[in-house]
């Protein structure tokens, strides 16, 4: 009953705002030169999430590897960068066609210029929107590699990457965030990707490390990270970007991008802690893999709930999605048995799941008006809105990520050879050394 | 001429320089090296999945000495190198046929020290 009325109380002045939002869109989008200056910097602290992402992964794998699995990330940057530029960015956010996917009219980024778009965006360029969207892109697909790392070829890796971007993510990202996708319509919250960016990876990445099976030795050798220094340094940038994807996503720099950078902060720093304690506890020692693996599950866990909770919030969303993700990674895979090499379904998949349902279980109007309250607040509904796109992303993501890969298949070899992934894949692969023994 | 091939703890490393310092012989090729024995290995928990690392990290130190200072160096290393627990290395002898120093072109035992 007090839910309920508290649920009332907020619902007021989301109608004096959206009314009032109302008679603003009437006058001419103008753009503001602090909300520009804001954006276009967070869409650089997105970019450099991706290498950082290299450093993360890179560390983790043995030293033969290095390599491969930094160009995974290093030339998607490249790969996706024209691919947005091209075509990406009108079938994401393009004019709707069907609730399903935005036309065409933007090929090439025609008409796509320094005038704000109201629909996305109305105090910053459109352009400055879409450079913000496509480091969303990039780091999407380049989350995935983490469950395929060592053994994927690297000609069906650009071939699937370019493809899943453009079936997969560019429709996901106008369901929820274009003008008119079907999903916003619907309500489903997500603030900054927990289905669009982290579902849709780690679920795509758990199907291809389905479809290409276990490295050679799995379960048998040791596959211990070999240069754990580079994955906390890499945690540190995707921690350090993360307040560029997060408060970003705000799309002005206002009191909302301010609540977005804490609980993303927040988030990060208790499911640090609540990872390190629950593995000190199951297995006895304290570890900074587990630690730099913690901070990242928090920001997952954050993500699609960072503009609508508040920082208590993000402190519950923060410990639980720590404990949830270190069971995925340490009990569930090794129970089911699948190689999803450096967890990249366990952290984002899980974690991404674990936000977006949070989110319909924290979030408050009193947080922002254009949201909705969630469970806690008096309206049960938003968690079943959220389950709908959390069971959505998982289907559509695994169903054409699979087919994706069926089809590359049937043109070039999806996995190395035996004796490629046993001498490691950087050098038959790609020519080069990450360490010379010898000079 | 004995050629003296110890694989030590790498902890022990400074310990048996100093020792087969104050015998007075300076030269020696030292490795960083792997390998397994009566020690076992031992397990490492990375995300929450254990692997059992069995190669084990120690030090093999190369010496080559007179023949009448063999037993004293050994005597000298396993003094030094010695814990009294398993895994502290072994040490393996073997006859040298000759040696040459590269910059001179001397032969025999003027071209150990």
């Amino acid at each position: 009953m007090r839910k309920k009325m508290i649920g009332a109380c907020c619902l007021l002045p989301l109608m004096w705002l959206a009314s009032s939002g109302i008679a603003w869109a009437a006058d001419a989008p103008k753009i503001d030169s602090g909300d520009t200056a804001f954006v276009l910097l967070c869409a650089a602290l997105v970019l450099l999430m991706t290498p950082g992402l290299a450093l993360f992964y890179g560390g983790m794998v043995r030293r033969k590897n290095v390599l491969s699995t930094i160009m995974h990330s290093f030339i998607i940057i490249a790969l996706v960068s024209v691919q947005w530029v091209l075509f990406g960015y009108t079938l994401a956010f393009g004019p709707d066609k069907l609730h399903l996917i935005g036309n065409l009219s933007w090929l090439g980024l025609i008409g796509v210029g320094g005038a704000p778009n109201p629909d996305y965006a109305a105090t910053i360029p459109h352009l400055a929107y879409m450079a913000f969207q496509l480091m969303f892109a990039i780091i999407t697909a380049a989350l995935i590699s983490g469950s395929f790392a060592e053994r994927f070829r690297f000609p069906a890796f650009l071939i699937f990457t370019l493809l899943w971007t453009t079936i997969v993510y560019d429709p996901m990202a106008h369901w929820v965030w274009g003008a008119g996708g079907w999903l916003r319509n619907l309500g489903v919250l997500d603030f900054a990707g927990g289905t669009v960016v982290h579902i849709s990876s780690g679920v795509s990445g758990l199907v291809t490390a389905l479809v290409l099976g276990k490295r050679l030795g799995y379960g048998r050798e040791p596959m211990v990270p070999h240069h754990l220094p580079f994955t906390v340094l890499g945690a540190g940038l995707l921690w350090f970007g993360w307040f560029g994807f997060n408060a970003g996503s705000a799309l002005a720099a206002n009191g909302l991008a301010a609540n977005a950078f804490v609980v993303t902060n927040t988030a990060a720093a208790a499911a640090a802690l609540s990872w390190l304690c629950t593995e000190w506890i199951h297995n006895g020692k304290p570890t900074i893999l587990g630690a730099a693996s913690g901070c990242v599950a928090g920001l997952v866990a954050i993500t699609p709930a960072s503009g609508f909770v508040t920082p208590l919030s993000a402190v519950l969303i923060g410990l639980i999605g720590g404990i949830i993700c270190y069971f995925a990674v340490s009990v569930v895979k090794a129970k089911l048995g699948y190689d999803d090499s450096l967890d990249a379904f366990g952290v984002h998949g899980i974690g991404g799941t674990w936000g977006a349902l949070a989110t319909g279980l924290f979030a408050t109007t009193a947080v922002n008006p254009a949201g909705a309250n969630g469970l806690f607040f008096g309206n049960p509904g938003q968690l079943w809105t959220q389950f709908i796109g959390v069971i959505t992303s998982w289907a559509f993501a695994a169903i054409v990520t699979f087919i994706i890969l069926k089809v590359v298949s049937l043109f070039t070899r999806l996995r190395a050879s035996d004796e490629e992934e046993l001498a490691g894949l950087d050098l038959p692969m790609h020519g080069e050394r990450a360490y010379d023994y010898i000079s | 001429m004995t050629k003296i091939e110890c694989v030590i703890r790498p902890e022990k490393l400074d310990a048996v320089m100093d020792a087969l310092g104050q015998f007075g012989n300076p030269g020696m090729t030292v490795s960083e090296v792997k390998g397994c024995g009566l020690q076992r290995g031992w397990k490492e928990v990375y995300r929450g999945v254990e692997s059992t690392i069995k190669l084990l990290s120690k030090i093999k130190i190369e010496v080559v000495v007179k023949d009448e200072t063999v037993d004293q160096a050994v005597q000298l290393i396993c003094r030094a190198a010695r814990t009294g627990e398993v895994g502290d290395g072994k040490i393996f002898l073997y006859p040298v046929a000759d040696v040459v120093r590269i910059r001179t072109g001397e032969t025999g035992e003027s071209a150990i020290y």
